[in-house]
């Protein structure tokens, strides 16, 4: 396999990037600190230059980061100068908004939709640009570029808005907004490559490394404050990399040697296992992604 | 390494999501924990097979009744090329699904069952694609292994879908036929042992080699502005660049330009692709086009080669698919989108249905959900429109309800 970006995925991601910024009065980028929210601002920089981004960052955080995501994410705003906005899912927590789930699978995954609404609100944003992808999930490849969502942030999949040509409608009525996919049709690849041909900076945890796991159900869990542990569950040192990057509680780690773009790559491309293969907040149900963004989920 | 998209229309029957399957799995690209998950998804239905459908039946709703509802993207890759799938539905009241996803599509590939034949629904696809004038057809004639691979049975077929295509082709589509089995991997990704009397190549060697968007390359150019880029620093006091994707043809630095619809003229300074000067900006290049005159430009605006430029339109004939469940009604004002530009239009007349299957002509006063017309539209400002059949990329628009927000229209410029 060729170790080359399709340009062509480029020009479109910023033609849709440009649309958002014409057509909304006040869009966000949604970043996470991953590989495609990094992916997601550096299209940004070069579809307004030499204008600055358009619009902010928002960041939901759940306060299961990964610590090396969040010391990227300061370092990224400050080398680019664009804004950022953080909504905290312990603010929902403490003010009763949510009810966070017990037990040894619990996550904040789902509790993150509530603090993504309620700053959706507060800042009237009207359009949120992820950097979701259709072919990491079943559910997501029927997704528009442009989807529309309701006062309450659903998705309403049997009805989404005919999408034909380049044409964009992102016209809506006070109080829907739009979430916007400008690399809709890009794959796991075309991002790596991406990143390795405009030589990004991406958090270490994507890179090997030496960390404290538990084996559960043949999946590597990272040990961290945020994950219950039974007694009996043996914690051993492994080198693993993550391959995607969500919340501590959520992601499971891969045993991995990669320590470059390159064996990356090559490691994608000889995989057996899906992306969000590792994504424990997937494996709940045949279409927890599906009920998910039907509940306002990106 | 460029990207082709293709669009499959059809029903489970003609063994399309077993084709597409096929073609994922020959080229390694579903990975295990997928293929087991429907493995197991499919024992749970009671299914003695792999379906391959759940793989692109995304939907909850899709899976309940085992349809596809809404157009699947299916992506893979081999070491020459990248593809995108647009998976549709193929009923006809799934016919605006179908149009959505070949509006991207550079190829239609249309799946006839060996056994059948050509049926009413084989009319309807190649309408569409005869309609989009998608510029390559491949008419994959599949299930060859039930009539014991017959090379007769495959002409005969071959004959017949070129016989009623021939009576609307364009000059530049190009047809080619490919008899093949998805269940047994023939001529799929590699030639079939079992046809030695087919010449042709296998479906993907034709998907590796067809060449992507040849008309719009041709075509006259053609640049919708999106974005006016100010960004008023110290650095960048003075500058004003138009940000846009090229719709068709290609500009170059010095080139004489005209702006639409103001017909005021100018000359391209420079074309910027993030922070290089490029010399030239090809179709669907997104770039940055700076002027040597401080003109009038606004989104909406087109920029065009003077000496090329489209007649402005006020009046226009165009075939209209509807797409909304709420038909068209005659005295409404609508919303008419071409490239960037938005105007006030309203559907001034409808000339004729047109009924795909047969190629009929009806007449009707209204249009319903999926029906394809031909109709008068009126505008308030002027479009720099092309005909569709000169250049698909400026010749169609959509048409949006001011009041629901839906887009519920897709025309094609006459």
């Amino acid at each position: 396999m060729k170790k080359e970006f399709p340009r062509d995925l480029e020009d479109e991601a910023i033609y849709i990037l440009r649309e958002a910024a014409a057509q909304f009065e006040r869009p966000a980028i949604l970043f996470s600190g991953g590989k495609d929210s990094i992916t997601l601002v550096r299209l940004a920089q070069k579809a307004f230059y030499p204008g600055k981004i358009p619009f902010p960052l928002l960041h939901i955080d759940t306060g299961h980061n990964f610590p090396e995501t969040i010391v990227f994410r300061d370092w990224l705003v400050q080398t680019t100068g664009v804004d950022m906005i953080v909504g905290y899912v312990q603010e929902d927590i403490d003010a009763g908004r949510v009810t966070e789930e017990k037990g040894k699978f619990a996550s904040r995954n789902t509790l993150q939709t509530v603090t993504l609404l309620r700053m959706i609100e507060e800042q009237k944003f009207d359009a949120c640009l992820g950097g979701a992808r259709r072919d990491e999930e079943k559910a997501r490849a029927k997704e528009r570029i442009f989807s529309v969502r309701d006062e309450f942030g659903q998705w309403d999949a049997k009805n989404q808005r005919p999408e034909l040509f380049d044409f964009l409608n992102g016209r809506i009525k006070p109080g829907e907004n739009v979430r916007v996919f400008p690399i809709s049709n890009w794959t796991e690849l075309d991002v790596w490559n991406y990143i390795r041909e405009e030589e990004l900076a991406i958090p270490s945890i994507y890179f090997t490394h030496e960390r404290e796991v538990v084996v559960r159900d043949g999946v590597l869990w990272p040990i961290s404050d945020f994950i219950y542990r039974d007694a009996d569950e043996e914690v051993v040192r492994k080198n693993v990399r993550f391959r995607t990057v969500g919340d501590m509680s959520c992601t499971a780690a891969l045993a991995s040697e990669a320590n470059t773009l390159d064996t990356i790559i090559d490691e994608i491309i000889s995989a057996t296992l899906s992306e969000r293969g590792t994504r424990l907040d997937d494996k709940r149900a045949e279409a927890a992604m599906e009920l998910r963004k039907v509940s306002g989920y990106f | 390494m460029e990207v082709l998209r293709i669009a499959t229309a059809g029903s489970v029957d003609d063994g399309k999501s077993t084709l597409i399957g096929r073609l994922l799995y020959e080229t390694n690209s579903i990975t295990t924990d997928k293929l087991e998950a429907i493995h197991k998804a499919s024992q749970r239905k009671g299914i003695d097979f792999v379906d391959l459908s759940l793989l692109t039946d995304g939907l909850i709703a899709e899976r309940e009744q085992g349809i596809t509802i809404d157009v699947a993207h299916i992506y893979f890759q081999t070491p020459r090329r990248k593809f995108i799938i647009a998976d549709s539905p193929g009923h006809v009241e799934y016919t605006r699904n179908m149009i959505t996803g070949a509006s991207h599509a550079d190829v239609s590939v249309i799946l006839v069952d060996a056994r059948h034949g050509i049926l009413e629904q084989t009319h309807r696809h190649y309408y569409i694609a005869h309609l989009l004038q998608i510029p390559q057809v491949i008419v994959c004639v599949n299930k060859m292994d039930l009539i014991g691979y017959e090379e007769e049975k495959f002409r005969a077929i071959e004959q017949k879908f070129t016989e009623f295509a021939g009576k609307i082709k364009s000059q530049k589509q190009q047809i080619q036929f490919i008899p093949i089995s998805s269940l047994y991997g023939q001529n799929i990704t590699t030639r079939s042992d079992k046809m030695n009397w087919f010449k042709g190549s296998s479906l993907l060697d034709v998907l590796e080699s067809l060449e992507v968007h040849p008309n719009e390359s041709h075509a006259q150019a053609r640049f919708p502005v999106q974005y006016i880029i100010r960004p008023r620093t110290d650095q960048y006091h003075d500058f004003r660049g138009y940000a846009g994707r090229v719709a068709s043809g290609y500009f170059k630095e010095g080139d004489a330009v005209t702006i639409l619809p103001s017909q005021r003229t100018s000359t391209i300074n420079k074309i910027y692709q993030y922070d290089q000067a490029i010399p030239h900006a090809n179709t669907k290049q997104s770039v940055v086009i700076t002027l040597t005159d401080d003109v009038d430009v606004s989104r909406g605006d087109m920029i065009v080669k003077t000496g090329e430029e489209p007649t402005l339109l006020k009046e226009l004939q165009a075939d209209l698919c509807w797409l909304n469940n709420e038909p068209m009604t005659g005295s409404k004002t609508y919303l008419l989108q071409s490239g960037t530009s938005l105007s006030k239009a309203k559907i001034t007349g409808v000339d004729f249905i047109k009924i795909p299957s047969t190629l009929e002509q009806v007449s009707a006063t209204t249009i319903k959900m999926n029906e394809i017309a031909r109709v008068k539209i009126k505008t308030a400002k002027s479009i720099p429109a092309d005909a569709y059949d000169n250049n698909p990329s400026n010749g169609s628009f959509i048409l949006i309800d001011e009041y629901s927000n839906n887009t519920v229209a897709v025309g094609f410029v006459s």
